[in-house]
């Protein structure tokens, strides 16, 4: 699986090509800034690219701005991004075109190397991963406001959360120790509740986590 | 008739019809100026005469009747006219500002306050006296009179009426002439047939009594603009900042720089306890925790990698108290995105439902940004704490040279700079960029407070200077 790494700082840019090749991924480029990332993403187009938000030359949020770009030019493109700090409203500019294939991790994350290369795949494969800290943020929210998310049960809640997390089925399954099946109904009730149509199963998920962030965010859009 | 000339017989009678709105609204003006000047004449003379007369009266069967009429009636109208100084001054600058947008700034001396020396005696700021009543008179004579603004105002009681009089003299000199030729004309109007030269000579008067008029209503204007002027050489500091406005710069300058230093000071402090005993404390145990690990390592390799985990969650906290030690300095979305995201980012975390509307064409510089972040920061909190509302609004809006933000709740209202030490906080943090907090709070309504922060934006267009004195 090709690899576009961006990531500022030597020793980190370092640390995660070796974790990536020791788990079997080729590094197409790893690169330092903003519009070399743009760059290598369009020219290599890899199977995923893990990006660093704040890059040179500006060091705001360049890593982030040239991933969007890149996605507005290759539809779908998996993008995993990592950030010292988790914002929901990055998390929503990421999620915004319902495609799929996004990820936003705290660095930390990288410490489990199992979860990251876990995440990293599953990004690959188009699924989502958003790091368990905006999935709290966001339920100190909705518990107060309201929205569309106030229907949902406290389980279908839980297994929702997982599902933004980016856990399949059976992962879910085995986090809340009940059945796949079980899991399946929440699921279906889930999509019924937040009124997505029955087409592509595998985005619905997606839109599923964006409503989720969306509707937590209440009328602030 | 062409085209063209009816055009400009079309213009010519704008035209006219404008010289004439204009001269009738300076008619009014120079009336109401006039109906101005008047106490500040009038009041203090009438009182003079009225005082010394009756002075006079009582004293009659007395000696020295007449050095004591004109003393209390010199004391009578300079009360009266002390009295109306301000007064008539403010009317002027209320006068200029409404009618033509000058605004005229006012800044009185502060009075000095007494202060009573060891031996007994006060200090006025001026002088020493034995007597507090006599201290307190003579501070109050020299605050009166040693103030620019205040002697600017005495020159204009006196000013005031000389220049209504001298102006408004000529035009109601016109107007008057004007109307009694035309009205005095037709009054004879016995046998007077329809062509005979008596009807011509009456005609004649009256056109001619009607043009004096006419002529008196079109110089009006220029009257009220001499007025002008002349108010405006007499009453206006014109930039030349006054002692007083200098006075009062200086001590609020002092105050917010004490401010600025001491919270600065705090913050630092702040920061290197947080360090202290968060993060390097956390990251001496890791290093204590991998030397065991090493030590372990060959004997007890179970026991190893227990600790193994216990120092990455350990280095996984040093890393979390890290990145909240880093919000509270400077919140890397105000860092990477400015104040309108970051304001948005508060608010998709904010436990009240916000509407942000942000209005800024380019970014503040970075410390007025901070402030305004952690005001409204601060504000979204108060909300959600105390306010009881559904729904909260920010409005960020840039215009003119100064950033203008509004947060507004449909809460109970009642916020009291007075009883927390927030919106104190807020002020603080604000003073020192010159800001303002204002607060419209009532009891059960809705509770605006506006944040004004002067600034100038990075964008070199929007370029404004602050002629601050």
């Amino acid at each position: 699986m090709r690899v576009v790494l961006a990531e500022d700082l030597y020793l980190l840019r370092e640390g995660l090509i070796r974790l990536l090749e020791a788990h079997g991924f080729t590094i197409a480029a790893a690169v330092e800034t903003g519009p070399e990332l743009l760059e290598a993403l369009l020219t290599h187009r890899p199977d995923v690219a893990v990006v660093d938000v704040r890059l040179p030359p500006t060091l705001t949020d360049e890593g982030l701005q040239a991933a969007l770009k890149a996605r507005r030019e290759i539809r779908g493109l998996p993008v995993l991004v990592l950030s010292q700090h988790v914002q929901q409203l990055y998390a929503r500019e990421l999620l915004a075109d319902g495609t799929g294939g996004i990820g936003y991790l705290l660095k930390d994350r990288v410490f489990n190397a199992e979860q990251f290369i876990d995440a990293v795949r599953r990004v690959a494969a188009g699924g989502t991963a958003m790091d368990p800290d905006v999935i709290a943020k966001l339920m100190q929210t909705t518990s107060r406001r309201p929205g569309p998310l106030l229907g949902l049960s406290p389980r279908e809640r839980e297994v929702l959360e997982l599902m933004a997390e980016g856990c399949s089925n059976s992962a879910i399954a085995a986090r809340l120790t009940v059945s796949d099946g079980a899991v399946a109904k929440h699921i279906a009730n889930i999509f019924t509740k937040l009124e997505l149509a029955p087409d592509e199963d595998a985005n619905r998920r997606v839109l599923a986590v964006l409503a989720y962030l969306n509707g937590t965010a209440g009328r602030a859009a | 008739m062409t085209t063209e000339s009816r055009a400009s017989g079309a213009s010519v009678r704008a035209q006219s019809r404008e010289a004439l709105a204009s001269g009738g609204q300076g008619l009014a003006r120079l009336a109401l100026m006039v109906l101005g000047a008047v106490p500040g004449s009038v009041l203090p003379v009438g009182a003079a005469f009225v005082v010394g007369a009756v002075t006079a009266a009582i004293m009659q069967p007395y000696y020295l009747e007449g050095p004591f009429a004109l003393a209390a009636a010199v004391t009578a109208g300079s009360l009266m006219a002390g009295v109306l100084v301000r007064r008539t001054a403010n009317r002027t600058r209320g006068q200029l500002e409404r009618w033509f947008g000058i605004r005229l700034p006012v800044v009185y001396q502060p009075m000095p306050a007494l202060e009573l020396d060891q031996r007994g005696h006060w200090w006025t700021g001026y002088s020493y006296h034995r007597s507090r009543t006599v201290a307190k008179y003579v501070r109050l004579l020299h605050w009166a009179f040693r103030d620019r603004t205040t002697r600017a105002e005495m020159l204009w009681l006196i000013v005031n009426p000389l220049m209504a009089v001298a102006l408004a003299g000529p035009v109601a000199f016109l107007l008057l002439m004007g109307t009694a030729y035309a009205a005095t004309g037709p009054t004879v109007s016995d046998g007077v047939g329809p062509f005979s030269g008596q009807m011509v000579s009456i005609l004649a008067e009256i056109v001619l009594g009607l043009g004096i008029a006419g002529a008196g209503v079109l110089v009006a204007p220029y009257a009220v603009r001499g007025y002008v002027e002349v108010a405006r050489r007499v009453l206006d500091q014109d930039g030349r900042a006054t002692h007083a406005q200098l006075t009062r710069r200086v001590a609020q300058l002092t105050e917010t720089r004490a401010d600025a230093v001491g919270s600065q000071a705090a913050e630092l402090r702040r920061i290197e306890r947080d360090l202290h005993d968060g993060a390097q404390a956390r990251l001496v145990a890791i290093g204590m925790t991998l030397g065991t690990i090493e030590h372990l390592m060959d004997t007890d390799p179970a026991a190893a990698r227990d600790l193994l985990s216990e120092a990455r969650q350990s280095s996984a906290r040093a890393l979390q108290e890290l990145r909240d030690l880093v919000r509270g300095i400077h919140p890397p979305v105000l860092a990477e995105r400015g104040l309108g995201d970051a304001v948005r980012a508060l608010a998709l975390d904010s436990a009240l439902p916000t509407e942000v509307c942000v209005s800024l064409p380019d970014r503040p510089p970075a410390p007025v940004e901070a402030a305004a972040y952690f005001s409204i920061c601060e504000l979204l909190a108060n909300a959600a704490k105390h306010s009881g509302a559904d729904q909260v609004w920010v409005d960020i809006l840039y215009r003119a040279g100064l950033l203008r933000i509004t947060v507004t709740d449909d809460g109970v209202g009642v916020a009291d700079p007075s009883r927390g030490t927030g919106l104190r906080g807020i002020e603080r943090r604000l003073g020192t960029f010159d800001g303002v907090l204002t607060i419209d709070s009532t009891s059960g309504g809705p509770t605006t407070i506006t944040l004004e922060l002067p600034c100038e934006l990075s964008s070199p267009r929007t370029s404004t200077s602050f002629a601050k004195a």
